[in-house]
């Protein structure tokens, strides 16, 4: 469970800052009235507004999505000790989606930047590149379940193959869901692409292409095994 | 016109905390104001008519186990199948589908707006969704009861490999069901789950700073958070056992022999699924009790006409329980089989967690010490929960101790323990919770007598039914046991005991029908309320209607100035101030010893 | 009022029914009476603090009670009194923690003497493996199983062919000699336990755990399932005799090594 422990002390830690700035050592009964505004960030309802709940709300589903890829990765960690594993071949595709998923996250990356900047015509770029490279991953991760099945590595048998079909099954509905949000970004991006809600709907598409790259990134390390020695010490730590 | 507000993309669910037209999001048909609704008062009333119809069923399920274990083969339907799928059932509603759902879905929906001074939930189309997910959740754990085979025996550990291999009854479809059942309450509780947090983060009143909310919110918070985090491990256990089971892989599945046959998985590692399991149900046990911590803080402080004692420590310990939390786990797997040097490490943060938990009882009885207390049924849950919670408590002392934890890890001693201190205590706290908000949530008040009746029925049964029972566990009796049988060192006066247990459960259980009685006569012949009967300085006492309306303030939004206990502040005409009431020219406070 | 009486009587009902009922914890036949001398000492603090607080609270209910023109104190912290509290709690957690430690110590040190048993759980029945002469047990593999090798057992390990095989039968252990019990199980997970001797572990399918003990009394003792393995867990039973030595060996010289069950594994088959 090291991964999922890493992963906690981290959430931890965020959570334990947040809460230092947030006076959690005041004393509330000596001080009646309205208090001084306690740190940036600190804001109430009416002063928060829309853009400030939908970006924490975002925060605090990729912590829930970044807790359930660590245990994914912790489960994987524990099971890849077993006598029965053995490595897989890496299909080549993989590097072509990888290549992908980064030209996707640059392209949304570039449509922050130029809605920020007011550039309707370069975000809407933005958004279609990492629209199409985001659908072109999941086809290319399809394209290398094919390629898996061809070799034989069905679903059963080899763990390892069967936490390849699971990890990047999981990883390509986050991918999907992605889409979906991105599909109900774009009306507006079009429709308005100046107004505010526009803006942050298009970053916080962008926030997350860019957490899915780094979960592709670690699974993609692990499943191909460069992670292995990595592994071995995690295990020996606690498995 | 913003009717159509309802859902597209995050942003578009405008949350309504901060829209200063009132009608914008007013619901205009009776559909979208008491079915698909998305005010969570509504939402609120929702999850927890739910929780406590599934309850009932869990409730019925204890009946006629405790029937089995006192009458054996009393009832011809029980047999063994029929036993290890009630245990299951019982446990798990009782735990997820009840306590869970009722604490967070339940009451934090209701709460934490009001609360905090908010018009609504962060994102109220996704707030609603939470309770169709989690309706259907338990729409497919009922269906499970329907199919052929019956719902899943397993226990509600759902060890593998006995829960998805024959001789496990409701192998073929029960454990499916009961699986595809989990991820989908926790995917409902995913998204109920992002507005309990982003409401508390970003919908707070003016002036409400974190240090001024009520206990309640910080244990509804905290475990929000922690059941955010916890319940993916629970997911990722849940997958991959529907994998095994569905589709021939071995993640949990090693190489078996069974009744002479050889199965075709190998290789899996049935501890790896205990570690997912425990991962999330350690927190699981402090996300169902940081609720009741908070809740009855409130409780306490508002029928003693005190403020909480050593709020800050309180707050402190809540967050310090919910973080320690997540690395006790394997307290649950001392005789496991995992390597035993573990357990050095697991007794020590597990008795740790004992201090922060036992700041807290002081701190309630502190804030009854000098205080002006009034014997009103909320009070009197909240007594019988510190007397449950602590003798829960202290055997937990044993059983985390890992070497004392030996001879009495899967006995009846464990069964007494968990259900003293996670079944009873913190159901004493919801029927407190209960009668203490319901003239807020109906406008009217509860008959009082039936629900004195209603607690010392519910409080001496439980006490009478599971401090006993500890004493069969040290005794050696094995919990999940069909039935005990001739057994050499299990004397015959067990017999009696158990009977006199079943006797008191059966009463118990009854007893629950004076609370459904009195809720639902209340309805109509109870008096009228008035908007702050118990007098107390909380946020949702002070709304402008009662039953707060959709929108909860009215034009305005409320203004905090106050922590949540200025009870009976010295020189104040009152013995409370609400939050929302500014202070007094003169009004100075001295730093307190 | 009342529920100030009420919790008096509590606290006096539980401490009575401690000392009084009938229902306590069977006669040790082990070594590990230090497990029962740290769950005695759990019970004392632990009964220590459930009597003061909750009597505390009786007094404060009674004492503190609503009267007509009682007004509460105004007492937000009381540091000092909460540092107090917290500590006390720290020493009382110790001093439970640290004999428990101490006991886990031995408990996990198998001592190097100590002779090796294997139990193989399945549903729902028990057989036991004694290492034979050379004192070491075969390798063994579920995949390995068949009717004749039922603890599937390597043909192939000559350490293997002088195991002592019990099926369906009562195990059977000389007293005062330390045992390693070495568990195995073929289907699912079941656990080992005798109520007499404190100690138990799970087995668990495709791994092998173990746990150690020092039988210290001579007699019979009923070993049970303590965890959930199908059906027929409440029915899956056995026993163990613990043996005077020259019982012991009496009873060994009847046991039927590996390599004769399967040399006879041909007749069995011709037998009806």
């Amino acid at each position: 469970m090291s991964a999922a422990l890493a992963f906690l002390a981290l959430v931890a830690a965020v959570a334990g800052w947040w809460l230092a700035r947030h006076g959690i050592m005041a004393k509330p009964w000596l001080e009646p009235g309205l208090p001084a505004p306690v740190a940036p960030g600190s804001a109430f309802a009416e002063e928060a507004g829309p853009v400030r709940r939908a970006k924490a709300g975002l925060v605090v589903f990729l912590a829930v999505a970044g807790s359930l890829f660590a245990l994914f990765v912790s489960a994987y960690l524990m099971r890849m000790g077993a006598a029965d594993w053995w490595a897989l071949p890496v299909p080549r595709i993989l590097w072509i989606n990888t290549g992908l998923l980064v030209v996707g996250s640059l392209g949304l990356h570039g449509a922050q930047v130029a809605a920020r900047h007011g550039h309707p015509a370069v975000m809407r770029h933005g958004l279609l590149l990492g629209g199409a490279a985001a659908l072109a991953f999941l086809l290319g991760q399809i394209l290398a379940w094919h390629e898996l099945l061809a070799l034989g590595h069905g679903l059963a048998g080899n763990p390892a193959a069967s936490f390849f079909y699971v990890l990047s099954g999981v990883h390509g509905l986050h991918v999907a869901g992605g889409l979906v949000a991105l599909g109900r970004t774009m009306p507006r991006a079009w429709r308005d692409p100046g107004s505010a809600r526009a803006r942050v709907l298009v970053e916080l598409c962008a926030t997350y292409w860019h957490f899915l790259l780094l979960v592709w990134l670690v699974l993609f390390g692990l499943l191909a095994g460069w992670a292995n020695d990595f592994a071995e010490i995690c295990r020996q730590v606690l498995s | 016109m913003a009717t159509t507000i309802h859902g597209h993309g995050p942003a578009e669910t405008v949350p309504p905390a901060e829209t200063a037209d009132v009608e914008l999001y007013h619901p205009h048909s009776w559909i979208t104001r008491y079915v698909f609704s998305q005010d969570a008062k509504v939402i609120a009333i929702q999850y927890s008519l739910t929780a406590m119809a599934i309850g009932f069923v869990a409730l019925f399920l204890s009946w006629l186990m405790r029937l089995q274990l006192a009458f054996p083969g009393a009832l011809e339907f029980i047999d063994a199948d029929a036993y290890y799928q009630y245990i299951t059932m019982h446990g798990m509603i009782m735990v997820v589908y009840l306590l869970t759902a009722l604490f967070l879905g339940g009451f934090g929906n209701y709460l934490i707006p009001l609360m905090l001074g908010a018009r609504d939930m962060a994102f109220p189309y996704a707030n609603m969704l939470s309770y169709w997910i989690y309706l259907l959740a338990v729409l497919v754990l009922v269906a499970s009861f329907f199919t052929s085979d019956g719902p899943t025996g397993a226990g509600w550990t759902l060890y593998p490999p006995q829960a998805i291999l024959p001789n496990t009854p409701g192998q073929d479809l029960g454990i499916v069901l009961m699986l595809v059942s989990l991820a989908l309450f926790i995917i409902g509780f995913t998204m109920g789950g992002l507005n309990y947090v982003v409401t508390v983060l970003q919908g707070r009143a003016r002036g409400m700073t974190l240090m001024r909310m009520p206990l309640t919110i910080w244990g509804i918070f905290t475990a929000t958070v922690m059941a955010l985090l916890a319940f993916p491990a629970l997911f990722v256990g849940a997958v991959m056992m529907l994998f095994d089971r569905l589709l021939g892989t071995s993640f949990f599945m090693p190489a078996i022999v069974q009744m002479g046959e050889q199965l075709s998985y190998g290789g899996g590692s049935p501890i790896l699924f205990q570690h997912l399991f425990w991962f999330f149900g350690h927190p699981e046990v402090y996300i169902v009790a940081l609720p009741a911590f908070g809740i009855v803080s409130d409780l306490i402080a508002t029928h003693a006409r005190k403020n909480i004692f050593g709020y800050r420590m309180m707050v402190w310990a809540i967050v310090i329980i919910g973080a320690l939390s997540f690395i006790v786990w394997a307290h649950h797997m001392y005789v496991s089989g995992m390597n035993p040097y573990f357990g050095f490490f697991f007794a020590t943060t597990t008795l740790i967690i004992a201090v922060p938990t036992a700041i807290k009882v002081y701190n309630w009885v502190l804030t009854l010490w000098r205080g002006d207390i009034h014997f009103t049924p909320p009070m009197l849950f909240a007594i019988g929960f510190i007397v449950t919670f602590l003798n829960g408590g202290l055997t937990g002392m044993f059983l985390g101790n890992v070497v004392v934890d030996v001879p009495l890890s899967d006995t009846m001693f464990v069964v007494a323990h968990f259900h003293m201190v996670m079944g009873v205590a913190p159901i004493l706290v919801i029927f407190g919770a209960i009668y203490h908000w319901y003239p807020k949530i109906t406008g009217r008040m509860f008959n009082d007598l039936l629900a004195k009746l209603h607690f010392w029925v519910t409080f001496l049964g439980a006490y009478l039914i599971f401090f006993p029972m500890h004493y069969l566990g040290l005794l050696g009796i094995p919990r999940r046991y069909y039935e005990m049988g001739e057994t050499a060192f299990v004397p015959a006066s067990t017999v009696t005991l158990n009977e006199f247990i079943t006797i008191t459960a059966l009463v118990v259980g009854a007893a629950q029908f004076l609370f459904l009685f009195n809720m639902f006569w209340s309805l109509r012949h109870g008096r009228p309320a008035g908007g702050n009967p118990w007098r107390a300085t909380t946020l949702e006492w002070q709304t402008p209607q009662t039953p707060p309306a959709h929108g909860n303030w009215g034009r305005e939004l409320p203004v905090v100035y106050r922590w949540a206990y200025d009870y009976s502040v010295p020189g104040a005409a009152e013995d409370f101030i609400p939050q929302n009431q500014p202070p007094s020219p003169t009004e100075r406070r001295e730093a307190a010893t | 009022m009342l529920i100030a009486a009420v919790l008096v009587l509590i606290v006096l009902g539980s401490l009575l029914f401690h000392f009084l009922s009938p229902w306590w914890w069977t006669p040790i036949a082990s070594n590990w009476g230090y497990i029962d001398t740290t769950l005695i000492v759990t019970f004392w603090i632990t009964g220590a603090v459930f009597t003061a607080v909750v009597l505390f609270v009786a007094y404060c209910l009674l004492r503190f009670r609503h009267q007509p023109g009682r007004r509460a104190a105004y007492e937000p912290e009381n540091r000092r009194l909460e540092l107090v509290l917290t500590v006390g709690t720290a020493v009382g957690v110790a001093a439970m923690l640290a004999p428990g430690l101490v006991v886990w110590a031995q408990f996990v040190q198998v001592p190097e003497d100590a002779a090796e048993v294997e139990v193989v759980g399945q549903q729902w029945q028990w057989s036991y493996r004694l290492p034979g002469e050379d004192g070491r047990l075969g390798r063994a593999d579920t995949r390995l199983i068949t009717p004749e090798n039922p603890l599937g057992i390597s043909p192939h390990d000559p350490s293997g062919q002088d195991d002592v095989i019990v099926e369906a039968a009562d195990l059977h252990l000389p007293v005062d000699r330390p045992v390693k019990v070495v568990l195995r199980s073929v289907d699912v997970l079941h656990d080992f336990y005798v109520p007499e001797f404190r100690a138990k572990m799970d087995m668990i399918p495709g791994a092998v755990t173990y746990f150690w003990f020092t039988p210290t009394r001579t007699g019979t003792f009923e070993i049970l399932c303590a965890e959930l393995c199908g059906v027929g867990h409440a029915f899956m039973r056995g026993y163990v005799v613990v043996d005077t030595e020259q019982d012991y060996q009496a009873w060994l010289g009847q046991q039927t090594s590996f390599a004769s069950l399967t040399g006879g594994a041909a007749r069995a088959d011709a037998a009806p």
